[in-house]
């Protein structure tokens, strides 16, 4: 998500509507908000929009980000709590409403958590809300007490002065609020810091081990009803027709409403709605993806590499005319699969319209989005548009979609008066998600006679998601199809292109997006050339990096930790991958056995350069995340199609990892002054190419699509 | 016609139809909303409570079955979090997104009720039904065996 084009960020800059398909062909502008500052209600006093504080000194911190477990919660009151000198553990924690002022600069300015550039993003701009604010505190105490700001000191949400003036900053917050906003406060040297980079208890621990955290499926809103939508069985299908009088009979159904996804039944219960849906009779139309088949698409998605036309990417060299001529050559094709995001939450919104304005309440990654959408559809002022975010459970790129948004406001709307609460089933989750696209790579290296690369050419042919979410033109390059692409290695000559194909398929921002199919692609391939160099694994990478110190010292670490180059246990065998991404520095080392034809993961070891980090058992807690996630993906799941259909419906035929099947993970995180890096999705993306750089090292079998299933190494 | 069951030892009459799936009684009647729907078909975990203390995957079990009996959930460990699960739970800082939690939490409490000292082989076959897409596997182990510790009145 963080590499757009340049280009991109201009067009986004300077368009007032930027045009999105969503829900199966369904056309809506995004109107990106005007709003200014915070809206948050109850609060006594602003002194920035980042930070409330009520007379009785109740200090609100507002988070722009949303917490779908990455720990943003916790980390972005730190950097705030930081500058302002309060205690972090004593601080209430909001989440932002839609406006401008909580923009992503990583990410067009937009107000969208995802790309792993929380904390990237956050860093100097919160810390510097937090100085700024104190500073404010201080002028007005200094403006009370007519003393020099100089004399006074502000701490532990008290300003102190000469002969034992005190002030609260409650005390002190409307005074405070109409201070001028200083350009520059004085800030801490890091050395100074008391709360960002220490271990930190997330300050949303305790109300997730009560069951008092409020999701969005645990929104009630006085006089709700409950929707359950029937949507088609093949993406971009419609309703023909249907027959709801069984419905509409059944117990507590208030009314079945057709809208462009499907046919909702509204029930006083959510069981009531469900059980009623089950008794519609839908005949679909099945529409132009009604012979979608997963084999058909890869051959497609990989006859487009030769056949579509290429979008350059990188080019240093001549490296085509370099293989050509070269004696020995390493060729390989790599293919990852569509993933579904599954997050246990499924999708889920409250929707409540009253004639001109709407309040919706629930899960989203990208509110501001939603609320323009939202007013845009159903002809709204932005402001009478309210959103408001709960905790998510789980987004990993899912709910940057707003698809489940649309569909409750619009049942909202038929059904005015009452708030609807649409909750989709797992089944309707797994069928109806924006998949991970799949991937066809193709790379060619020539190898010197030193065994090191000479040369490398590398396409890719893939689903372009920024083309569908945000619009983009299908000649314009897409920077989230080639992140991490271009690998660290010294390679003389290199040509790089990309290929859009549309496979049919909806596709999304999946946890690592590109990465996930780069870093395989290539963290495989130069495994390969050192295997057909001689060379081990770690020491071929490394002779690859004299121009990338940082790299180099990471990848050396975890060699070193995971014990690589002494004999693994009986039957053990190991696997190496690295890359730079999310301005992170990562490797990571797989070690394991096979076990009925498949591998069997037991120890993960990652070692990680991320620069400075905010709060550090978060940055272990995401790799943990990261890894097991990440592997869920390598070693089972799978989406397919046939005739149209995705053949996934449940965690039955959709497996992702158990507690029983979980690898130790070993972490070392290295010391570092440099800037934040991310860290929420980087080692989604390794896991994979380190595991099957162990299935080679354990099987002689270079594995070259995903999942890596004991089909797939019959296969291979 | 209702059921008559105990939540967390408090007794309730459940109007909802006897074929309602306990989870929906529990979340949208009973108005208990910690304990999750994940997948409605046994697959994930995040919907467990107790039943008789026996844990139990409340998105299928019918409201009939629990009559005049008693259920647990989440939110019966304590209120305070001072129940040892959630002191280990807190101190390791096991939840990311949360949403799971409720159902990893009373599968450890069921459990620990019967074996306050659970090898790793225990607490697979326990935890194994609980999905987590968060990962945090390595710490619902973790805490399991500092709440049991602590349970066993040893030094977590």
């Amino acid at each position: 998500m963080t590499k757009l084009q340049t280009s991109r960020r201009g067009f986004l800059k300077t368009s007032a509507a930027v045009s999105a398909t969503f829900g199966g062909g369904l056309m809506v502008g995004i109107v990106l908000p005007a709003a200014g500052p915070a809206q948050a209600a109850a609060m006594l006093h602003t002194p920035s929009a980042w930070v409330h504080i009520a007379d009785d000194n109740t200090i609100t911190l507002i988070s722009a980000r949303v917490e779908m477990g990455q720990g943003v919660y916790t980390s972005m009151p730190m950097l705030i709590a930081e500058e302002l000198n309060v205690d972090v553990q004593k601080v209430k924690v909001a989440f932002a409403p839609p406006g401008k002022v909580y923009g992503n600069a990583l990410i067009f300015g937009l107000q969208l958590t995802g790309g792993s550039t929380s904390v990237r993003e956050g860093y100097d701009k919160l810390r510097l809300a937090g100085a700024q604010v104190r500073e404010m505190l201080v002028a007005a105490a200094a403006a009370k007490w007519k003393v020099d700001a100089a004399t006074l000191k502000a701490d532990n949400g008290m300003v102190t002065g000469p002969g034992g003036k005190r002030a609260t900053y409650g005390q002190l917050a409307e005074a405070a609020s109409k201070m001028p906003v200083p350009e520059k406060p004085a800030m801490k040297d890091p050395s100074q810091f008391r709360i960002v980079g220490k271990p930190t208890t997330r300050l949303d621990t305790p109300a997730k081990v009560n069951g008092t955290a409020r999701f969005g499926i645990d929104v009630k809103l006085p006089g709700m009803v409950y929707a359950s939508l029937a949507m088609p069985p093949v993406q971009g299908g419609k309703v023909k027709s249907f027959d709801a009088a069984k419905a509409k009979a059944a117990p507590g159904v208030v009314d079945v409403v057709q809208i462009p996804d499907g046919v909702a039944v509204v029930a006083d219960t959510y069981w009531h709605a469900v059980k009623a849906r089950d008794l519609l009779q839908v005949e679909w139309d099945d529409g132009p993806n009604a012979g979608l088949d997963t084999a058909a698409m890869v051959a497609g998605t990989r006859a487009a590499l030769a056949s579509g036309k290429p979008i350059p990417h990188k080019k240093e060299g001549d490296a085509d005319a370099a293989v050509s001529a070269a004696t020995k050559v390493v060729r390989a094709e790599y293919v990852t699969q569509n993933l579904a995001h599954a997050p246990m939450e499924p999708m889920n919104f409250t929707a409540h319209f009253e004639g001109d304005r709407i309040r919706l309440v629930g899960p989203t990654q990208w509110p501001d989005a939603v609320q323009g959408a939202v007013a845009k559809m159903l002809n709204l002022k932005v402001e009478n548009v309210a959103v408001e975010n709960t905790f998510l459970g789980g987004g990993f790129g899912r709910r940057i979609d707003f698809d489940y948004v649309l569909q409750a406001a619009q049942i909202a709307k038929a059904v005015a008066g009452k708030p609807v609460k649409l909750i989709w089933t797992r089944e309707d989750d797994m069928q109806h998600d924006f998949y991970r696209p799949m991937a066809v790579h193709q790379l060619a290296a020539a190898l010197g006679a030193d065994g090191k690369p000479a040369a490398l050419t590398w396409r890719v042919a893939s689903q372009s998601v920024t083309g569908r979410v945000f619009g983009l033109p299908p000649e314009a390059p897409d920077g989230t199809m080639v992140e991490t692409a271009t690998p660290l290695y010294a390679i003389p000559a290199i040509r790089q292109d990309v290929v859009k194909h549309d496979t049919g398929v909806r596709v999304g921002y999946w946890r690592a997006v590109s990465h996930n199919m780069n870093a395989f692609a290539n963290e495989s391939f130069i495994d390969e050339c050192a295997v057909a160099a001689g060379a081990d694994p770690v020491a071929y990478r490394l002779s690859l990096l004299d121009k990338q110190p940082r790299m180099a010292k990471v990848l050396q670490q975890a060699a070193a930790k995971a014990g690589w180059g002494t004999p693994a246990a009986a039957g053990r065998f190991r696997g190496v991958s690295m890359m730079e991404g999310y301005d992170t520095y990562m490797a990571q080392v797989a070690e394991i056995s096979i076990k009925d034809g498949a591998p069997v993961v037991h120890k993960v070891t990652v070692v990680a350069d991320l620069g400075a980090m905010v709060n550090p058992d978060t940055v272990l807690a995401q790799i943990q995340s990261s890894v097991i996630f990440g592997l869920s993906g390598v070693l089972w799941s799978e989406i397919t199609v046939a005739k149209g259909r995705v053949q996934q419906f449940n965690f039955d035929s959709f497996r992702v990892m158990r507690n029983n099947e979980a690898p130790q993970i070993d972490i070392v995180l290295v010391p570092s002054t440099e800037k934040p890096g991310g860290i929420g999705e980087p080692a989604v993306a390794l896991v994979g190419p380190a595991v099957a750089n162990a299935v080679f090292a354990a099987t002689g079998k270079r594995v070259r699509r995903m999942p890596l299933t004991a089909e797939a190494l019959a296969q291979a | 016609m209702t059921t008559a069951f105990k939540i967390n030892g408090k007794a309730v009459q459940a109007k909802s139809e006897p074929d309602t799936p306990l989870l929906w009684v529990i979340r949208d009647e009973v108005g208990l909303t910690g304990t999750k729907f994940g997948c409605g078909a046994k697959l994930c975990g995040a919907c467990t409570v107790h039943l008789d203390g026996e844990p139990i995957r409340s998105c299928s079990t019918p409201l009939s079955r629990v009559a005049d009996r008693l259920v647990s959930t989440v939110e019966g460990l304590s209120k305070n979090n001072s129940h040892p699960l959630q002191k280990a739970w807190i101190k390791h800082d096991v939840p990311q997104c949360g949403y799971c939690q409720s159902g990893q939490l009373m599968s450890a409490a069921a459990l620990l009720a019967s074996n306050k000292n659970p090898s790793d082989a225990d607490i697979d076959e326990a935890m194994k039904g609980n999905i987590c897409r968060c990962g945090t596997y390595v710490r619902v182990r973790a805490a399991i065996k500092t709440a049991a510790a602590e349970m066993r009145g040893a030094k977590a």
